[in-house]
Order: C-alpha cells, then structure tokens, then sequence
C-alpha cells in the first residue's frame, strides 16, 4: 500500500511541498490546486513519489520556472524526466491571434463582401465554360456521354417522382382547403377552384418542384463533385485530358434542365388531383365540373408560364450545385459548407427570377 | 505484472463476409519493445490493429491489451484501458474543425475536464514540441499542414495521455525519406525517454532495420514468425526470404549496417 499522504509544511524556510505516490496526469488537477496554495519560496521534495509522467513533471517544472521553487529528493528518473520536459519548452502558439472586436466585425464584413463579389464572377466565369464546353460538345456530338446523362434523368427525375408528387398532392389539398374557408365568407367557394387552379399551374408547381430538386438534386450535384475534387478524382481527369465540365457539369445540367419541365406538369398533375378530391369531399363538387371549370378558368399561358419557367430553374440549380462542388478545397467540412450553400444559392436565385418571369408575363399580357 | 505481456492475441479469426482475414492467429507484444508487424497488402495488418483497440469485433478468439480482456467490456470500463494508449492512424485522422492544439487537448479534456485551461495548453505545447512540430504549427487547422506535420501532430495527440502503449500505422508511408527517417529517430526516443510498447504497422523496410526489437510477419492469414530479423533471415518461407532479401530489403539491410558502423 502506497502512501498516498500529501503533506505541505509551511515552515519559516519557506514551504516544503512533499506529493507521494502517483504523480501523473490523473492527479495533475489536484496537484496544481495544491501547490499553488502554498507561499513562496518553495520546495518540493519528490522523494515519495513512486510514479511520475510527463504531465507531473510539467506541473514540477513550470512550478521550479515560474516561481523559482526548488526540486529535492527526486530520483534519477524523475529528475531524468523533469529535465526531458524542459527541453520542449519552447513557446508554442496554442491559439490563432484574435483581433479586436469592432476590426474583426469589420475584416468579416469585408471578407464578405469581397467574397460575395468573387463568388459571383466566378458565377459567371463558370456559365461561361460551360458555353464553352457545349458549343465544343455540339461540334463533336460523339462526345456526348449519353449514358451519364441517362443515367442523371433516373436519379434527378424518375426517383423524384415519389417525393414530388406526395408533396403536391398535399399542397393542392392546403390551397384548396384555404382558399375555401376564406371564400366561403363570401359565398364564393366556388372560385377556388380558379384559385387552385391558377396558382399551381402559374406559379407553385413549378417553384415548389425547384425547391425540391435544388434540395435533392442540387445538393447531390455539389456534394459529389466536392468529394471528387478531395479525391483527386477531377485532377485525374484533367490529366488525362477528359474535361470534368463535359463529364460531370453538363451531364447534369442537360438532366435538370430537361427533368424539370416534366417535375413541374407532373407536379402541376398532383397538386390538380389534390385539390379536386378536396373540393370533391368538402364542397361537394363532382370530378367532372371540378375539370370543365378548370379549362374555363386557366388560360393556356399560365401552363406556358410555368413550363418556361422549369428548364431555367433547372439550369440554375444545377449551374449552383456544379459551381459549389468544383470550389471544394481542403477539407471535407468544405463538402458540407458548399452543399448548403448551393442549396441556399440557388433556391434564392430561383426566387429571384421567378419574380422577374412574374413581372415580365404580365406585362407582355399573359395575365 | 512488469513481465504480462502488454498485448496477447490468441485464436483470432476476422472475416468479411466469405472472405476470411485472420484464422486462429496469435500475437504477443512484450512491455517496452517496438514490435513491427508486416505483410504483404491485405494480409490484415490494420484489421489486426483495429481488433486489437476494439474497433473491429473479431468473430472469435481473446484479444487482451494491458492485461485486461477486451472483448465484450462495459464502455465505461473498456475508457479505463483506453486512456493508457494512444493512437496515430495512418493518414493522421486530426479532427478538421480543430487546430492542432486543440487537437491534442482533446483526449485530456475528455478524461480530465478539471485541468485549467493555461495548465492544459502548457501540456499541449510541450507535446507539440516532443512530436517535434515548430512553435508556430500550434494554431494551425490540419488543412493547413504537410504530410509529415500531420504525422507528426497525430502523434502529439496519440501522446496527450501519457501513454504506456503507442499504435502506429504506417508512421512512415507518404513521408520523404528524410522526414521518414526523422520520424523513425522520433520513435525511437520518445519509447526511450516515455517508457512506450510500441506497436508498429509498416511497410517501410528502413524502419523495421532502424527502430523495431521484434518483427511479426503476417502471411496465410496469421502470424508466421515472430522474431528480430537476424531470426527471421534464418527461416525459409518464400515470403519472408524476398521480403527482407529482395533488392530492396537488402539495400535497407545496407544502410542499417553503415549506420551501426558510422
């Protein structure tokens, strides 16, 4: 049995810090607390410690450092071992340097900005090669990767039916039951029909297809080509003289910008359906006016509307995805910084546009 | 309990699937030695490893680390064992949202949350240095290091503990010759001065001549021969006899011999 007795005297020499049994990283808190209670001038007699490693040596040397203590009473491995941690005292940066507050808001601020202007050329230089790239495509139609491409419309469109579909059935069937409750103050239920109608064919369908796609597909887009560009795998390709834009980006540009047409009808298709069977169940109205009433009310334009809108939205997204997968850089926590910030890009930008397309149709007359 | 081996693996069989890795494979590593265990690419030797911290539980046999059974332990008292070694995975494995420092505080301030914080940044320095890393690399985020810097701070973090036994996979791969033979010189006089078992994954014939006690050999899914390599020159297997008399074990063998005479 050990004794594990730590005793301080505090004599008029001065204090004699005595530790015993184990001095190691288990007991270093303790340690610590202990001998910084004690005055000055200090001894620490190390002649019942049993075992020491390195961490209870740091704590005796920095204590003989910084307040000029004297060891005694140690033996040749524990002074052997207090002298080997001194040699690695050297001063280590352990933080980077923080600057003050108001510079660090205004350096961030600047970063920001300077970052947001890049990001946008870069944008932009990234549409321009991938013009690039198609027109060389067009010119070499043999180049085309058919297959990557088939197999993108499987992934960005047939496994997107599921998803896509429920979420718009259900959405018909909120719009439906919402615009009913407000109408019915009015004794017009009848006109949401016109409401569901106009509505998603115009403009939910569409947007809310854009959301899902840049959510399922813009994200996949990115984090792919992210963790190809960590791999080396685009490098490789460079090398071997195969473009990574013509292999990777415009097969899934070419995928998004066809699949979304047919995600929004099909989208348009459900979210119909949903609000048929709502104003079947609770208005009483039977399938059949529900559909006459439909092709009074939507003028062919708002499906224009809608189908012009889709590729453009498809080509956004994937242009984000594509973009913010090739800046991957580093890390993999890089990977997961661009996936979000594609997704957050370009269902802004989609906003954006739709806005400008909302204005643009009614003023050229499609109302 | 100075002459228990530190590690004893006895009747170890892995297998993925059909495809079986280690069948009734024994190893023993004794207190203070650095073991190097090579073989040929999938012989197993990191799959060894990792069943032997507990990160890939074998389908059967005993695996005792420090004298204690691994398999089938409590989580809090399998922490007991793990706070005694430390670790350096083959590419670094350094926790990327961390600087190295923090990185190497991480393990202290899991099994000591009571340690000031300039207390544990002394620590931290000093293992930075004993890894053998410059003063200013303390802040930097693994991004930002070389190949060898990574290695080198992966073994400052598998050092934070003070620990009795040390896993180095492949310390070496991906190294310069002359950042390899440094860190095979690091090795080596850190298992001095720290009293460290080491444990060695390698293919670098240059370390095995330079740094290890004992080489285990793995082939035909265990452990062949288990000897210095004067021993195992002695044995007739194919595989040992071109590994260590090919043209490259030879020009290692070489340099080992210029090195004792110089």
């Amino acid at each position: 049995m050990p004794d594990d007795k730590r005793t301080a005297d505090d004599g008029a020499e001065g204090a004699t810090y005595r530790p015993a049994g184990a001095l190691t990283i288990t007991r270093a808190a303790t340690t610590q607390r202990e001998i910084d209670a004690l005055p000055d001038p200090l001894t620490i007699d190390l002649s019942k410690v049993e075992r020491m490693d390195t961490v209870g040596a740091w704590i005796i040397y920095r204590t003989e450092r910084d307040r000029g203590a004297k060891v005694e009473g140690g033996s040749e491995i524990e002074t052997g071992l207090v002298q080997q941690v001194a040699e690695y005292d050297v001063p280590v940066k352990v933080r980077p340097e923080q600057r003050p507050g108001l510079v660090r808001v205004l350096t961030e601020l600047g970063e920001w900005v300077a970052d947001a202007g890049t990001t946008f050329v870069g944008l932009l230089g990234f549409f321009g090669s991938t013009l690039v790239a198609s027109a060389g495509l067009i010119r070499r139609p043999r180049k085309f990767r058919v297959n990557a491409i088939v197999q993108r419309f499987d992934v960005v469109g047939v496994r997107a039916l599921g998803i896509i579909g429920l979420m718009s059935f259900l959405i018909g069937i909120v719009v439906g039951q919402q615009g009913a409750v407000q109408l019915e103050q009015f004794g017009a239920e009848i006109y949401t029909i016109n409401l569901i109608g106009r509505i998603t064919v115009r403009e939910l369908g569409v947007l809310m297809t854009a959301i899902m796609v840049a959510g399922r597909s813009g994200s996949a887009f990115a984090a792919q080509i992210g963790t190809m560009k960590l791999t080396e795998e685009i490098d490789a390709m460079r090398t071997i003289g195969v473009s990574p834009i013509e292999a990777l980006v415009i097969p899934r540009m070419i995928a998004a910008v066809l699949m979304m047409p047919l995600l929004a009808f099909w989208s348009i298709l459900m979210s119909l359906l949903g609000g048929g069977i709502f104003v079947w169940l609770d208005l009483g109205i039977p399938p059949l006016t529900y559909i006459q009433r439909l092709q009074e009310v939507i003028p062919m334009t708002d499906l224009w509307i809608g189908l012009i809108k889709a590729p453009v939205f498809g080509f956004i997204i994937a242009l984000a995805g594509c973009f913010q997968g090739m800046l991957v850089e580093g890390t993999s926590e890089q990977v997961g910084e661009r996936t979000t910030t594609a997704v957050v890009q370009s269902i802004f930008l989609v906003i954006i546009l739709d806005a400008v397309f909302a204005i643009f149709f009614t003023s050229i007359g499609w109302k | 309990m100075t002459d228990k081996p530190l590690i004893c693996v006895r009747g170890l069989r892995n297998s993925f699937g059909e495809q079986v890795v280690h069948e009734n494979l024994d190893l023993t590593v004794n207190r203070g030695e650095i073991l190097g265990v090579v073989g040929g690419s999938g012989t197993g030797k990191s799959v060894l490893m990792r069943s032997i911290i507990g990160l890939q539980k074998p389908d059967s046999g005993v695996v005792e680390v420090l004298g204690e059974n691994m398999l089938d332990r409590a989580e809090d008292e399998a922490k007991n064992i793990r706070r005694r070694w430390g670790i350096l995975f083959q590419n670094g494995a350094l926790f990327s949202t961390l600087t190295v420092a923090e990185n190497v505080e991480v393990p202290i301030r899991e099994y000591f949350p009571h340690l000031t914080p300039p207390l544990l940044d002394e620590i931290a320095s000093y293992k930075i240095a004993m890894a053998g890393l410059p003063p200013d690399a303390g802040p930097k985020l693994p991004s930002e290091l070389s190949g060898g810097m990574t290695k080198r701070a992966g073994l400052a973090r598998a050092l934070a503990m003070d620990p009795e036994l040390l896993f180095l996979d492949e310390p070496t791969s991906g190294l310069d010759p002359i950042a390899a033979a440094g860190f095979d010189e690091l090795i080596r006089s850190l298992q001095q001065r720290l009293d460290l078992t080491v444990f060695l994954i390698t293919h670098d014939l240059d370390s095995l001549y330079a740094i290890c006690d004992r080489v285990a050999v793995l082939a035909d899914h265990r452990v062949i021969a288990v000897g210095t390599i004067p021993e195992l020159l002695a044995l007739d297997h194919p595989w040992i006899q071109e590994y260590f008399n090919g043209p490259r074990g030879r020009a290692a063998a070489d340099t080992a011999e210029e090195h004792v005479k110089a």
